[in-house]
């Protein structure tokens, strides 16, 4: 049997950092389906990249750099078009304790 | 045959020639699309008026004789993941359903510029993430050849709209194969560029490092039209490149002879269809007859490609999907107890399952502990993959491989696995993580009659030779040109 | 053992630029009403995407370079990843191993001791500031928040110190006088009360002769620099007297309470935060090559301790009258203004350090909008050199140019409150003083100064102050004679 690499309590904190939930069943079901995945990317290991540096960027060029000009925002009713929790200009959300 | 049946090229002729009116086109788009919309489901919106209208502004600039931009009346379909103002824009999400961006992608400026009329937005796999089309959240789009198939995806909406006639061209988005793929299963030229060729303001982001937008086509001509469209440096898109963008169109009228072509061997292991590699090998012969010089070539880290790919990919989704809240747009859940659990309750309930999975995959490799074992590891051995592709161009112009290791495959075949499912994109994804471009075009018929794709690679902001390389396959490849017959599975006869 | 206090600070401070951080925004928020200064960029609407500002560029470097900090020649941007109404994208765009400047120090002065201390600037970096939030009802009935992004995407500054400060009266010092640098480079108004300027601190305590650190509390909600001393002066205390107890500092966030005085745990309302640092994809590394840092350093603005050692040598002030007037930009720009127009750089210092700062204070009005400009404050002294108004006569009408806004000539001319400059109408009541004053003017004969005095004192009732002093004062010794 794998070893597995992730228990379902590291599930469950992984899910809470996502902000995702999940009911028992769902979570056992990611456990399994996560560890597999997880197992499959050991593979990665077999490869010796202590002197490989990182690619964080495909491509090179020069920075895109924006002149410090002011131009006019949206107006406040296309901001608050697209949600129903509004008010006096506001989007409205459960309180923060 | 009615006009929505020609490419996007020959309508442009037609119009300038005053042979025929966009508005007329756009007629018989709209028929095609109440003719069989209904069996395909590639849309998900029909701006049907609007279309009309616009339809009608191009067909008076003709009539006042005003000299017409390069895609006046082009019908374009556009992927639900790219913003269009005014329009909703879902990404095949619960979690975006009923959101309308107050503001236009780049590409759909740049669109409307050139005269082409957007008529809709298309089905996906929800947030891109999926090739089959099957995630979406607002049901799967079939494909026109076997109604009983999968379209492919992620822009599997795109592909079959374009494959169907509902449309000249479409917009499809590619992170890791999302309209090559597509454009294969569904015998359509599809073109992935070069990262930062095309901006993505207005894209929906992905996986920011890998995501493209690009064109899905009926041929290689109309693919370069959209491509000199939609090309170029962004003032929006820090990831944009400021390179100039070169005639397409001109590019591909030259010839290939002594085009040096690499075959990757890794690339044809077992679990290729027999019929994919024998449709593969005819198309090598036809480019060798065009004066192409063929020979094997390697790419040792083809196989770590997935697990890179994933582990980037899935990290970079994470944390761009952590925005579907319901604070400020889309789904919000009803019901919950606090600021916490409505978060959790509005994505849980909003996000379908393969998004959660790769969500929970991405956290799990940027949490403390992990970066280094994955993310940044995948990083590393992207570097490697990416050195593969540098040594293999210094030696050839373009690779050639199939776009897909099986045709299109059934509703509901692969799903259930989602490991079976990384596997089939074992093709497209290298391409994504060095950041080349590479087109899909069709190269044949499997006994089914279904589309066989090749895939044609080349190195960074060499679009022009890979276009030029199908350009010439396509004119001389001897394949048959058929279009989808498009009938729903109890009208067929025993054909199995 | 005697305990040795450690305190590092960490500052925010919003640049002052005309646009947001990435995008076209203006920065002008204040006072708007909500939503209405935002954009898809700021927003984090699904699709948008960042693109640095030159100008945000540009001062975060002013800053590092004035504060000596080496400048990396390669800087990424990072994304830090969390959940919170306030977060539109639930990610800030911030810098994290490479930031724009690192290994800077700052030097501040003791004020009894006159000892510099030198306080070792860790790094510089800069992100994106997070959008508003007001909360309404009350926690037991159905209670909201409201979010309002126009501070989203505003650009800061973050500057985090070593733990060098040993009391809390150094770490605000360093503030003022950080404040006062920002200022004078242009890049920020440092106005805590406003939140343009933000400040962190965490405290610990060590034994004396100690290398190793001791456990510290992280101190937040400190908006004012008043606020920082007393909520550090409390905080040290409380760990004082828990460690005497025997008690253990557990390494918490605390909250100052300005109404209470005192700081609160947050430990209940805090998780460990798991940040997920990564690379941000939509923005490529910056490239900030040595030309770019040598023309930012030769044409840095004058620092305050600059300014400093200018005034004392081109004015001829001392060393303290030349700190509180460099002790910020406004105020230094304001003297410098006058003595362009008025010679006894000395005077105007002593009238500004003196009347003018008293009546600023007292109604909470910064020089920026002192109702006494440079030019009428000089029309004011003119006056004075004219012998239109004696000196004491100025004062009352300094006060009332601070309450109306006039200028001096005016208040002079609307009430009639000219110094007597006729010397017969002078030696008129020079007269009569001495006619109803006869015991003091025999105490004068007999040699007694003081009656003199007195009967200067009288001329001047007589005259409501509008007598010349020495005049009167020579005017009457003649006259005795």
């Amino acid at each position: 049997m794998t070893e597995k690499i992730i228990t379902k309590k590291e599930v469950e904190y992984v899910a809470e950092l996502a902000k995702l939930e999940f009911n028992e069943e769902e979570k056992e079901e990611f456990t399994s389906q996560l560890n597999s995945i997880l197992d499959y990317f050991k593979k990665l290991n077999e490869l010796d990249t202590e002197r490989v540096e990182p690619t964080a960027y495909v491509i090179s060029m020069p920075n895109l750099l924006n002149e410090d000009k002011v131009k006019p925002s949206l107006p406040q009713d296309e901001v608050l078009f697209n949600s129903k929790y509004v008010k006096k200009g506001y989007f409205k959300v459960p309180r923060i304790m | 045959m009615t006009l929505n049946q020609l490419t996007a090229h020959e309508a442009i002729n037609l119009i300038k020639k005053k042979r025929i009116t966009a508005y007329e086109i756009m007629q018989d788009i709209f028929n095609q699309i109440d003719k069989v919309d209904n069996l395909i489901k590639a849309f998900l919106v029909i701006n049907r008026e609007e279309a009309l209208k616009q339809a009608k502004e191009i067909d008076k600039k003709v009539k006042n004789g005003e000299k017409l931009p390069p895609l006046a009346g082009v019908a374009v379909a556009i992927k639900d993941i790219i913003a269009t103002r005014g329009t909703e824009t879902t990404c095949g999400s619960k979690i975006l359903k009923g959101f309308i961006p107050p503001y236009n992608a780049t590409v759909i400026n740049r669109l409307r510029e050139a005269g082409a009329i957007i008529i809709g937005k298309t089905n996906m796999d929800e947030f891109a993430m999926g090739s089959s089309t099957e995630n979406s959240a607002f049901g799967p789009t079939y494909n026109p050849w076997d109604l009983e198939r999968v379209p492919g995806g992620s822009s599997g909406g795109s592909s079959a709209a374009v494959a169907a006639d509902e449309t000249f061209v479409a917009l499809g988005t590619d992170t890791g194969g999302s309209i090559r793929q597509p454009a294969s299963l569904c015998g359509m030229v599809g073109l992935k560029p070069t990262y930062g060729r095309v901006s993505r303001y207005g894209l929906v982001a992905y996986a920011s490092s890998l995501d493209q937008i690009g064109p899905i086509a009926k041929d290689v001509t109309d693919c370069a039209l959209v491509m000199k469209v939609i090309s170029g440096h962004d003032n929006m898109d820090s990831t944009s490149v400021n390179l100039e963008v070169p005639d397409y169109l001109k590019s591909c009228q030259e010839g290939i002879k002594d085009l040096k072509v690499g075959v990757p061997k890794e690339y044809f292991i077992e679990g290729i269809d027999p019929e994919v590699k024998g449709a593969l090998d005819k198309a090598l012969k036809i480019f060798e007859k065009l004066g192409a010089k063929i020979e094997e070539a390697s790419l040792p880290h083809t196989e770590y490609s997935l697990p890179t790919y994933y582990l980037i990919a899935t990290a970079e989704a994470s944390s761009n999907l952590a925005r579907y809240d319901g604070v400020q747009y889309g789904y919000r859940a009803e019901e919950y107890e606090d600021l916490s659990s409505m978060y959790q309750k509005t994505r849980s309930e909003g996000f379908g399952s393969e998004v959660k999975r790769r969500i929970m995959l991405g956290t799990y490799a940027l949490s403390s502990g992990y970066y280094d074992a994955y993310y940044l590891k995948a990083q590393k051995v992207r570097t490697l993959i990416k050195e593969d592709f540098d040594k293999v161009f210094s030696k050839y112009d373009i690779l050639i491989t199939p776009t897909s290791p099986t045709p299109a495959f059934k509703l509901n075949e692969k799903v259930s696995d989602p490991l079976t499912m990384y596997l089939s994109d074992i093709y497209t994804i290298p391409i994504n993580l060095a950041g080349i471009p590479a087109i899909s075009l069709n190269c044949g018929y499997s006994k089914g009659n279904l589309p066989i794709g090749l895939q044609i690679i080349g190195k960074h902001f060499s679009e022009e030779t890979i276009l030029r390389a199908a350009f010439n396959f396509e004119q001389n490849n001897g394949v048959e040109k058929k279009k989808p017959s498009i009938k729903p599975a109890k009208h067929k006869e025993a054909k199995k | 053992m005697k305990k040795e206090v450690v305190i590092g600070l960490e500052i925010h401070i919003q640049l002052m630029t005309k646009a947001k951080m990435f995008c076209h925004c203006s920065t002008d928020y204040i006072g708007k009403e909500p939503n209405t200064n935002t954009c898809p960029v700021c927003l984090g609407l699904p699709g948008s995407l960042p693109v640095l500002n030159k100008k945000v560029l540009e001062f975060a470097i002013r800053t590092a370079v004035a504060l000596n900090c080496e400048i990396n020649q390669v800087s990424k941007f990072h994304r830090k990843n969390y959940f919170y109404p306030d977060l539109p994208k639930a990610y800030q765009i911030s810098q994290y191993d490479i930031p724009l400047g690192i290994n800077g120090y700052m030097e501040i002065s003791l004020p009894e001791s006159k000892e510099k201390h030198r306080i070792g600037i860790t790094r510089v970096h800069t992100e994106e500031d997070a959008g508003k939030l007001v909360h309404e009802g009350d926690i037991a009935s159905s209670s909201y928040s409201l979010v309002d992004y126009n501070r989203c995407g505003i650009p800061l500054a973050e500057i985090v110190t070593e733990p060098d400060f040993r009391s809390p009266e150094e770490a605000r010092i360093f503030l003022v006088k950080l404040r006062s640098i920002v200022q004078h480079l242009g890049v920020c108004d440092g106005n805590m009360e406003e939140g343009s300027m933000r400040c962190d601190a965490n405290v610990s305590l060590r034994d004396a002769k100690s290398s190793t650190l001791g456990t510290k509390a992280e101190i937040k909600n400190m908006n004012s620099f008043k606020a920082v001393k007393k909520a550090l002066q409390f905080e040290v205390g409380r760990q004082k007297k828990l460690l005497a107890e025997g008690i253990e500092i557990i390494q918490e966030t605390r909250h100052w309470d300005e109404s209470k005085n005192v700081t609160v745990s947050m430990r209940s309302k805090e998780e460990a935060h798991d940040y997920r640092y990564f690379p941000e994809p939509d923005l490529l590394p910056l490239k900030i090559d040595l030309r770019m840092t040598d023309e930012i350093r030769r044409n840095l603005p004058e620092l305050p301790e600059a300014r400093r050692e200018r005034f004392i040598k081109n004015y001829q002030i001392p060393e303290y009258d030349a700190e509180i007037l460099t002790s910020s930009k406004a105020l230094g720009d304001f003297y410098e203004k006058a003595t362009s127009l008025y010679s006894n750089s000395k005077v105007l210092s002593n009238w500004i350090m003196g009347e003018l700062i008293r009546y600023l204070n007292e109604n909470k009005v910064g020089i920026e909008d002192s109702p006494i400009s440079p030019e009428k404050l000089v029309g004011m002294l003119k006056l004075i050199d004219e012998g239109i108004v004696s000196g004491k006569m100025a004062k009352g009408i300094f006060e009332k140019m601070f309450k109306t806004g006039k200028d001096a000539s005016k208040i002079v001319k609307e009430s009639g409150i000219t110094q007597i400059t006729d010397k017969n109408e002078l030696f008129e009541v020079i007269d009569r003083v001495i006619k109803e004053n006869p015991r003091s003017v025999e105490d004068f004969n007999e040699g007694k100064e003081k009656a003199l005095h007195y009967l200067v004192g009288q001329v001047m009732r007589y005259t409501k102050g509008r007598a010349k002093p020495d005049f009167v004062f020579n005017a009457l010794k003649q006259r005795l004679k």
